[in-house]
């Protein structure tokens, strides 16, 4: 048995460089030191780095000599074969070690990330399925399909402390188990019963854009997690419900259906196990009401798509009044990883309440926008400035809004808060499904809370009159604000209202809308306060608050600031200071910009 | 294609390693392009087409040109990400058609980095 083998290279390319006189004296050299009973010489094929050949690589230590010349043979013999001291000047270099770029490790954008939903992002083509599998794919649905019962694995989920990542974070296991129960009951008396998994891709939150990158970047995740949650919940049908504005997505996942259909790893007798299941895509139109569990079930079942007061929930009376269990794009993408590497891996990461990683869409004021994910309890600090580079411009932040419009907003001084779903509850805000918008000190906060309900006004289904007119009032008193026409019990009012809304309104878009105006008004009271009581709006958004005018003692009277202003609201005569008359004046803001002495203000 | 078999996957895998890891086989280097809806906004098809036709211009049989997704770091896009043999993954930002021209030429067939445009080396932390 030989200590040492020496691989050398003997392809074409390699041999044209001169590799079989390489080999005829390393055979020599070996045998004039009598390490023939030591050392095996062996030929080998490409080793893909021919262009620097003839190539050695010895093993069992890996190293590899590039470029060799007879000459460097006997040395190389002598000092790595007998004395067992590689000869670094012979050696490969890697290009990277000789130019200094950083390490991918090194960059704080993708220092502090964490992939497990995330996993195969960028490595795989998401249109290959054998891809997929080289990563380990659809190994844990073997797993759960030959190894485990189904008990098994929602114990397994239930332990790994997985809770859903669309928003209301209910733990994932026990949602699971109340379905399963269901099916059970249901099949005692009608062993035909069926039961639905499905996959809310009906991602709506302004700025958020996670679980399109999950389906765009590896769609059979996806197909693994509804697989193995249909196995162990007795279901045998399953809809994604995918919204119809995400094209590149809709067509990943009909391409990695249709591929995992012809696998034989959906369909019937899946892995030759008996067991059967079926997924299909339903394009859902665009209702951002169609992300509550009842309404998005309305909507695959072709009725209006409005809530239903629950009970019964979806596990009881689901699609066509099946049991049914819905869980978000990312709770799939991490199923399959937890059946993998187990529920103790999975539950070493994160927070005592918060498990598990969390997929972010980081944007709005920050210098990296993009797609993060991180393990739970990492602080809003971290993501803003470690990741996402801070704010652009010098600027500073004023706060950080989480969980979309039905989130709610921190201050910078809650910065040091970790990501976690009670800790974030704690501070009015919530995880919800990952949108994370950064706001710099030019963002005002009665127009972005003005924004939010504007947008959950408009997709308010209508049915609960505390929804559509509260939110339409809400928005009327927000109007007059930054109108300046706001009175000061109006925030008592806004706070009833906002706790009416919430107290009344049947699903989740009700009870959440008011979120943003609640958590502006208890971390940045001063700032309405400043609208109602002196008129002003500190970061100068609201119009109506904003005066122009012009400094008397600056102007030189070049009339620059009259020739411009599209109102032709100043007045004046050359080389006399000019004035604004703010009635016809419309806050655009142009005489600021074009004066050039600084004599055009704003306050 | 027959429906698979417990057994077959580890089979599949195999060969797809072997495929993506660059090792044995054909191939010397792997040219991925990052087309989630990001990237392409941003032009990842324009830089994909200007791949395509410098690996045909200079013919290089031994490259693979492929499609991921968006690699997380949206406001760079768009990205490419290079891997030849025994050297780590290099990611590129911020391209253009003329870049990846470029990066092929340098990168891809003479085996040196092009440093202006690239971000990093290695590979992101999973799990």
């Amino acid at each position: 048995m030989q200590r040492l083998h020496a691989l050398i290279c003997t392809c074409t390319n390699c041999i044209s460089n001169g590799a079989l006189k390489i080999k005829n004296a390393l055979e020599a050299e070996i045998v004039k030191n009598s390490l023939e009973n030591d050392i095996l010489v062996v030929q080998t094929g490409a080793s893909g780095l021919c262009v620097k050949g003839p190539i050695l690589t010895v093993q069992p230590e890996g190293i590899f000599y590039q470029y060799l010349k007879e000459k460097d043979i006997p040395n190389l013999v002598q000092e790595h074969f007998l004395k067992g001291r590689p000869v670094k000047s012979l050696m490969y270099v890697s290009e990277v070690e000789k130019i200094p770029i950083p390490k991918i490790n090194d960059i704080p954008f993708f220092k502090d990330q964490r992939l497990i939903a995330l996993r195969n992002r960028g490595v795989i083509d998401p249109e290959s399925i054998d891809e997929y599998i080289a990563n380990d794919g659809y190994k844990a649905l073997v797993k759960a399909l030959t190894k485990m019962s189904p008990e098994e694995v929602i114990k397994e989920i239930d332990a790994s402390g997985l809770r859903g990542r669309g928003g209301a974070g209910f733990p994932t296991g026990k949602k699971w188990q109340i379905c399963r129960a269901q099916v059970l009951k249901r099949k005692s008396s009608d062993p035909s019963a069926s039961a639905y998994v499905i996959c809310n891709a009906d991602e709506g939150d302004p700025g958020a854009f996670m679980d399109r990158s999950i389906v765009e970047a590896d769609p059979h995740s996806i197909i693994e997690g509804m697989s193995i949650g249909a196995y162990a919940m007795g279901a045998t049908e399953g809809y994604i419900y995918l919204r119809i504005e995400y094209p590149l997505a809709i067509e990943r996942m009909k391409k990695a259906l249709k591929q995992a259909k012809e696998y034989g790893l959906l369909g019937e007798n899946i892995l030759d196990t008996g067991f059967n299941f079926e997924i299909k895509i339903f394009e859902g139109a665009g209702a951002f009401v169609c992300g509550e569990e009842t309404s998005l079930i309305h909507s695959i079942e072709s009725k209006v798509p409005e809530p239903t007061q629950k009970p019964p929930f979806p596990a009881e009376s689901g699609l066509w009044g099946f049991p049914t269990n819905i869980n978000n794009v990312e709770t799939w993408a991490n199923v399959a990883m937890i059946i993998n590497w187990s529920a103790v891996w999975f539950s070493k990461i994160g927070t005592e309440t918060s498990r598990g990683t969390k997929v972010f869409s980081l944007a709005g004021n920050v210098n990296n926008a993009g797609l993060v994910e991180v393990p739970m309890g990492i602080t809003l600090r971290e993501i803003i400035y470690d990741i996402g580079a801070g704010i652009p411009n010098n600027k500073k932040l004023k706060a950080v809004q989480t969980g979309g419009p039905s989130g709610g907003f921190i201050p910078a001084r809650l910065l040091h808060l970790p990501v976690d779903y009670e800790r974030l509850k704690e501070a009015g805000a919530i995880m919800g499904s990952g949108g994370m918008v950064v706001m710099d000190e030019d963002t005002c906060i009665v127009d972005i809370a003005k924004f939010f309900l504007h947008f959950t006004s408009d997709e308010s289904c209508g049915k609960c009159s505390t929804c559509r007119e509260g939110a339409a009032t809400l928005i009327e008193i927000l109007d007059n604000i930054s109108n300046g026409e706001g009175k000061e019990d109006d925030l008592a009012f806004l706070e009833e209202l906002c706790l009416a809304v919430k107290d009344a309104s049947m699903c989740g878009l009700g009870q959440t809308l008011p979120n943003p105006v609640l958590s502006t008004l208890r971390h940045f009271r001063d700032e309405y306060i400043d609208h109602i009581k002196h008129k002003k709006c500190p970061a100068g958004v609201c119009k109506a608050l904003v005066r122009y005018s012009i400094n008397r003692d600056k102007c030189t009277g070049c009339t620059l600031c009259a020739r411009e202003c599209p109102a032709k609201a100043i007045s004046g005569t050359v080389k006399s200071p000019h004035q604004i008359d703010l009635h016809k004046c419309t806050r655009c803001g142009i005489c600021v910009k074009v004066c050039k002495v600084g004599a055009a203000y704003s306050e | 294609m027959a429906k698979l078999k417990p057994e077959d996957l580890e089979r599949i895998a195999q060969k797809m390693k072997k495929l993506i890891n660059l090792r044995e086989g054909e191939a010397r280097a792997r040219v991925i392009v990052h087309m989630g809806t990001c990237g392409i906004a941003a032009g990842a098809r324009a830089v994909m087409t200007a791949f395509m036709e410098e690996v045909e211009k200079k013919d290089l049989k031994d490259v693979i040109l492929t499609a991921s997704s968006c690699a997380g770091f949206c406001s760079r896009e768009p990205m490419a990400t290079i891997e030849l043999v025994n050297e780590p993954a290099v990611k590129y930002v911020d391209l253009t058609p003329e870049k990846a021209k470029e990066i092929i030429e340098k990168h891809v067939i003479g085996g040196n980095i092009v440093k202006e445009y690239a971000l990093a080396a290695g590979s992101e932390r999973v799990l």
